[in-house]
């Protein structure tokens, strides 16, 4: 029997953005189809994830988090370089925990002589992400986007009570900026108008739209994504048609059931809990329009990395 | 889709009678339209209209109901492509696979493991929905006698696995009483499968090698009277699965393509090698379309994020998930613990109660019922505001559990401080920190 297939009336396509240095660079974007709608459209550029690094010893990583990198975990350099090596990372995303005024409050100098040195050994691009405090990543962002001029990185979140001076800086010393936008696609938009008055180019922005992972919640950042990619792809909005980055490692890995103990209250093994935990939100993620999606254990990449195979297979 | 209220105005007598109970024709198609009111509130209606008004108000995907009793579920029924368009109607339903060929301790331990994985979650509970009962033996007799201990074992739905109706009617003798779901009916078999759902009135499920093939086999099943259909496009890898159950929903949706407005049954436990895989192909279906998903085992490492995934993506969008309110002890608080107060929306409480916990500082979060705002809307709404604050706290209880009567309020409520001074005579009201992320700070310097 004849199927009436229906089509989606597609009219933009998200942009094509290249991330990391001039060298060896990874497009992000592309698509002009709902994700993984290959039968619609093209999805020239697979999602990436990348691996995520702290720029300090983690304080409250459950077992299963810490065994992959329990050899390197003092040391963002090595952590970096072992997550491209063995695990394969395509992209490091550095997590500047240690500057959280609330934690060790490194200063914007140290922190940023870090930044230089993971970039400085590393040669897949780099995300460098503050602590979504605005006056303390103004200075330690600001700082390393002089440090590391030229390296290409990836400089959030940028926020809109944040962003004049971070994306001046950005724009100086070449770096990508992350629009960082609290879960509403109003918002996002204008952020990116504001990033657009300031000078920023659009390939030079990612959009964050703050997600959450399951057992928090991810019913908001999901349809928030999901409109993100309505706005750009059928309506005509040149402002959503920019990569979605999803910050998601630490929003599973620090919820509450990663941390129980096997089989407490029937959730089974914990380790493989929290893997799937993380892998099965970014499945979701993937699905409602992530491009870039930050992730911490390797297994959980793994799968996910098969899916993203998988689902774009010819 | 559904007339508009206009297209529903042409088709009413117009004379404006009222007897409806609203003044006006036009004011009761609107209602029809947005499913407030029911067609027979009208006297005049003609049949014309009650027929043409009938077929266009049937669902463009059927809503199937599987199994009896507390644990019946319906699948289908969807109306949008996206959830905030406006919702999606039934959770996808979990089914574990128990065959012939497993052992007794095998078979005993997957329906104990059916039976007693349950998981609460913001006053809900959360579960698997049915056990798959497949046919490996191609022994009438030996799948009787499975079908007849599992359904005595659990009252959860059943369905039906193999392709041989005699070895279906064999499991119906047995269960026929609790609408089991008949796995599958094929190009081979319709007419056969079709006799056996109509005698025990139970729901059908269509396999097809492809989606064109099983649209013929549900016209099939259509004409000879079976209604209550799932269908399955027979693709079992990832991509062509996808693929299928996007184009299913649209078809049936945008095209209004009757063959395929059916809820359908995928097989994840058919699609991996390993259970970790599995599960996200099994991620996959509850986000991108599946009715019902069929497991080959139930782990509780699996089941649990599925389950939770699967009631983020089924909330209401225009209704926020809500925690109970009350008081909520974290990290074991004594008399002297810290006493926190926020709303009832559940990010807000899930992202609260967790910085709490991670902050290792005994304490007690009292949970206000907001009708599901987070503390900004329901302050706006006029909802998180002192004197509900101050009533809330005083009813609460949380008097008798604490020697001191110091009160930490969110940052967003500061303004709310001095009013509660004065409407909780005796308290100190605590300004705390306006982010979540703040709180384990914030606990810590209370405490040194």
């Amino acid at each position: 029997m004849a199927i009436e297939i229906p089509k989606t009336p597609y009219s933009g396509k998200v942009r094509e953005i290249k991330l990391g240095k001039e060298a060896k660079t990874i497009t992000v974007g592309g698509e002009n189809s709902f994700p993984f709608y290959v039968f619609e459209g093209a999805m020239p550029h697979k999602p990436r994830i990348a691996m995520e690094v702290l720029d300090s010893p983690p304080q409250e990583w459950p077992q299963a988090a810490i065994e992959p990198f329990v050899d390197v975990i003092n040391d963002p350099i090595t952590w970096a370089k072992k997550c491209i090596h063995t695990y394969g990372a395509e992209m490091i995303a550095l997590q500047l925990v240690s500057t959280d005024p609330n934690g060790m409050n490194r200063g914007a100098d140290e922190a940023a002589a870090v930044v230089k040195k993971v970039s400085d050994a590393i040669d897949v691009p780099l995300i460098v992400w503050g602590t979504a405090n605005h006056e303390k990543d103004t200075q330690v962002l600001t700082k390393v986007c002089e440090v590391c001029q030229n390296k290409r990185l990836i400089i959030g979140p940028v926020e809109e009570k944040n962003y004049k001076k971070i994306a001046a800086a950005a724009i100086g010393y070449k770096h990508t900026v992350v629009a960082s936008s609290p879960i509403d696609i109003n918002l996002a938009k204008q952020l990116n108008i504001l990033l657009g008055n300031l000078g920023v180019a659009d390939d030079m922005i990612l959009m964050d739209p703050t997600v959450s992972g399951i057992g928090y919640g991810m019913e908001y950042c999901y349809s928030v994504m999901e409109r993100m990619r309505m706005a750009g792809l059928t309506q005509q909005d040149e402002k959503l048609q920019l990569p979605i980055i999803c910050n998601l490692a630490n929003e599973v890995w620090k919820s509450k059931e990663v941390h129980l103990p096997d089989n407490e209250n029937n959730m089974g093994n914990a380790k493989n809990r929290g893997i799937l935990m993380e892998a099965m939100s970014a499945m979701a993620l993937l699905l409602a329009g992530g491009d870039v999606i930050i992730m911490r254990h390797p297994e959980a990449i793994k799968l996910i990395k098969e899916m993203v195979a998988d689902l774009t297979a010819s | 889709m559904a007339l508009t209220g206009i297209q529903i105005f042409k088709l009413l007598p117009k004379t404006n009678c009222g007897k409806c109970g609203v003044p006006t024709c036009l004011a009761f198609a609107m209602n029809l339209a947005a499913g407030k009111a029911e067609l027979s509130a009208c006297p005049f209606v003609t049949e014309e209209a009650r027929v043409q008004l009938a077929e266009a108000s049937a669902p463009p995907i059927r809503p199937v109901t599987i199994g009896t009793g507390v644990t019946t579920f319906k699948v289908g029924g969807e109306t949008v492509m996206f959830r905030h368009e406006k919702k999606f109607e039934n959770p996808t339903a979990i089914a574990i696979l128990i065959t012939d060929a497993m052992s007794d301790a095998e078979i005993t331990d997957r329906v104990n493991k059916f039976n007693k994985y349950t998981y609460e979650r913001v006053g809900l509970k959360l579960r698997a929905n049915a056990i798959a009962i497949k046919s490996e033996s191609g022994d009438p007799a030996k799948f009787e006698m499975l079908v007849e201990k599992i359904a005595k074992a659990t009252d959860g739905a059943l369905i039906l696995i193999s392709n041989q109706p005699d070895i279906l009617a064999a499991g119906l003798k047995v269960c026929a009483d609790r609408k089991p779901l008949l796995y599958a009916a094929t190009m081979a078999n319709a007419e056969a499968i079709a006799k056996l759902a109509r005698e025990n009135s139970c729901p059908v499920a269509a396999k097809g090698a492809s989606i064109e093939e099983v649209a013929e086999l549900t016209s099939i099943l259509n004409k000879a009277g079976i209604s209550d259909i799932v269908i399955d496009s027979g693709a079992r890898t990832v991509r062509q699965a996808f693929q299928d159950q996007i184009i299913i929903r649209g078809s049936a949706l945008q095209k209004k393509f009757k063959p395929l407005g059916f809820p359908t049954i995928t097989f994840p436990c058919e699609m991996a090698g390993n259970p970790m895989k599995e599960a996200l192909i099994a991620s996959m279906f509850v986000a991108k379309y599946a009715g019902i998903i069929v497991l080959s085992d139930l782990q509780g490492e699996v089941l649990f994020p599925l389950v939770v995934e699967r009631l983020n993506i089924f909330t209401d969008p225009q209704r926020p998930l809500a925690t109970t309110s009350g008081i909520y002890e974290i990290n074991n608080p004594n008399e002297k613990s810290p006493v926190l107060i926020t709303t009832n929306f559940s990010l807000t409480y899930f992202i609260v109660s967790g910085e709490i916990e991670s902050s290792k500082v005994p304490s007690y979060l009292l949970v206000m019922d907001t009708e599901g705002l987070s503390v900004m809307t329901a302050w706006a709404a006029g909802k998180f505001v002192a004197d509900l604050m101050a009533t809330f706290v005083k009813k609460s209880g949380i008097e008798g559990k604490i020697k001191h009567r110091k009160l930490i309020i969110p940052g967003y409520s500061a303004t709310e401080s001095g009013g509660l001074e004065e409407g909780l005579n005796g308290w100190e009201i605590m300004v705390g920190p306006r982010e979540g992320s703040h709180i384990p700070a914030y606990l810590r310097n209370l405490r040194d």
